[in-house]
């Protein structure tokens, strides 16, 4: 095999060590199971000089989950996310996410911190040197155009794909960040930047996280809501191990016949995981049809998929739609 | 660039070695040590051909780096015969036809052998769960699965007699 580029790894063991790293090698990477950074490094994407490793950090691999808040450490497993008793119970939609990423074997291994910042995907881009070479590149590493949407201006669609985001932004997800200006929790709304046509942001596929240069994501956090249900759906080309089409994580409250709150959020549709704006305006009426074809046109106008996988970005954005409506429907049906 | 000196268990037996920071688990076994059960099929995750177990859970050798299993327990598939008589898992494998080619059995067997520690009676869903990182492309899999409730059966059967 060929070997990797040379690297140097510091294993630290306290969140004081990992952020001393990080300041002493400005141009160093985090890891913690490898398995988006270390495939992007052997297919030459990436060739950072120093890797800190995140797995070490026993003060960030804890999970606390009550009746008011989960807080997750950044060097948890998502195996061990996905089989916490209280995240199941109470906040089913991050356990249910936790258990559809990639493979068992991958679970053992990935992050929530690694999920949190997983890459932004494209077939363009996650592909072998050669590859990406006789292609002349794109814009999200060297090249000068962008192969999914050639007229796009410098803009790349690269795609998130990481499960987490979308459930944890159900409960009003925040991050709490740490670096060399200090420590900041960032709502995980706002930590997601990839441009997407309805809110201006200044970010795209390349730039799709606001996280200042030396930053360490130390934990997510969110709140629930007394009498919220939750789930997670997702489409994958291959059942067992993939990453998303498109993924959808829904929130319902019922009140007897009245839609009390409704919540959807999508992975695998935009260069950002998308909180869907407007369910709000649905809810404190009866939940009927016209509440699903309401939610349709919401996801229509939202959701913006290109052609950054194996199926067309239509097809994506369809499938995200109707996904949302059925787990809407049947957590509707299954609430109290 | 950085070489550290690497302690590690492998396979029951204390080991020590040189190795380069940028080297991966994988690399390691095979191409330092000659340890080539382990097989290569991807260039990333994508396979479960590489699959260890660390500290009795499985992991894909592929993406780990060598240095991080510093202090830790590493077995591999040449771990499992004992004095010349296959492990149950392998004795599945073999009787059952859950290898064809073979090239991903290695794989398979360290992955299943994970989920037999933790669970020695598993349902077909959880053989099916617990082996979804892994991809063969001779057997159609139910040979597999097949294989996996043989291992079950002995070593429940063993359990019991012991
Ligand atoms: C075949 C295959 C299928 C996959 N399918 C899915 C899928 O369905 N859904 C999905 O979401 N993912 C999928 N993944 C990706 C991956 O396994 C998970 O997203 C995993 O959670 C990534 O975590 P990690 O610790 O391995 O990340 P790493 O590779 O270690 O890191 C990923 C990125 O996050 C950064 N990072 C890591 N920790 C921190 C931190 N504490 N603070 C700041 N930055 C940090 C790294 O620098 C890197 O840029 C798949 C991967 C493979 C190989
Ligand atoms: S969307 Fe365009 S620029 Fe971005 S990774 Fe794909 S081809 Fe490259
Ligand atoms: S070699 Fe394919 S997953 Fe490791
Ligand atoms: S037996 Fe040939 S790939 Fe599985």
């Amino acid at each position: 095999m060929d070997a990797l580029h040379e690297f140097d790894v510091i294993r630290p063991k306290t969140v004081a060590e990992m952020l001393a790293a990080r300041k002493a090698h400005p141009a160093s990477r985090l890891i913690g199971g490898g398995t988006d950074i270390l495939v992007n490094i052997r297919r030459g994407i990436e060739k950072p000089p120093v890797l800190i490793e995140t797995n070490e950090v026993s003060e960030l691999r804890t999970i606390a989950a009550d009746a008011n808040e989960i807080v997750v450490g950044a060097s948890v497993k998502l195996a061990e996310l996905a089989q916490h008793a209280a995240v199941k119970a109470r906040y089913p939609a991050i356990a249910e996410a936790a258990d559809s990423i990639a493979g068992p074997t991958h679970r053992n291994m990935g992050t929530v911190g690694g999920n949190i910042c997983l890459d932004t995907r494209c077939i363009f881009y996650n592909q072998s040197e050669w590859w990406r070479g006789a292609n002349a590149h794109c814009l999200k590493t060297v090249g000068q155009m962008c192969h999914v949407a050639p007229k796009s201006k410098g803009v790349c669609f690269a795609t998130f794909s990481g499960d987490l985001a979308p459930a944890f932004l159900l409960y009003g997800g925040e991050i709490d960040l740490a670096g060399p200006d200090g420590a900041r929790t960032v709502a995980l709304r706002d930590f997601y930047i990839g441009y997407s046509k309805q809110d201006g942001s200044t970010g795209d596929g390349r730039n799709y996280m606001a996280i200042k240069p030396g930053e360490i994501v130390l934990r997510v956090r969110a709140r629930n809501v007394p009498g919220l249900v939750s789930a997670y759906d997702k489409i994958r080309i291959r059942k067992s191990i993939e990453y998303p089409v498109a993924g959808v994580a829904a929130a319902v409250k019922r009140a007897g016949a009245t839609l009390a709150d409704l919540r959807v959020a999508f992975t695998g549709t935009n260069p950002r995981a998308v909180l869907l704006d407007g369910t709000a305006a649905l809810c404190g009426k009866p939940f009927s049809d016209a509440t699903l074809a309401a939610l349709d046109d919401l996801c229509r106008d939202q959701l913006m998929s290109m052609k950054t996988t194996f199926t067309p970005g239509t097809y994506r954005r369809r499938v995200a739609t109707v996904m949302a409506k059925r787990l809407v429907r049947r957590l509707w049906d299954t609430a109290a | 660039m950085a070489k550290r000196i690497l302690s590690f268990t492998l396979n029951g037996k204390r080991h020590d070695g040189v190795v380069p920071d940028n080297m991966l688990l994988l690399d390691y076994l095979r191409e330092r040590l000659m340890m080539t059960g382990t097989k290569t099929g991807c260039d990333g995750g994508e396979c479960g051909l590489c699959t260890v177990l660390v500290d009795g859970t499985p992991k894909l050798s592929c993406l780990t780096l060598a240095c991080s299993v510093e202090g830790k327990t590493v077995e591999t598939i040449e771990s499992l015969e004992r004095d010349g008589r296959l492990a149950a898992i392998q004795e599945g494998f073999h009787l059952k036809l859950g290898s064809q080619c073979g090239y991903c059995t290695p794989g398979y067997i360290m992955a299943a052998e994970g989920l037999l520690r933790r669970n020695a009676d598993p349902s077909i869903d959880e053989i099916r769960a617990a082996l979804g990182s892994n991809i063969c492309r001779c057997t159609g899999y139910v040979k597999i699965i097949e294989a996996v409730q043989y291992a079950s059966v002995r070593l429940r059967g063993l359990k019991a007699a012991a």
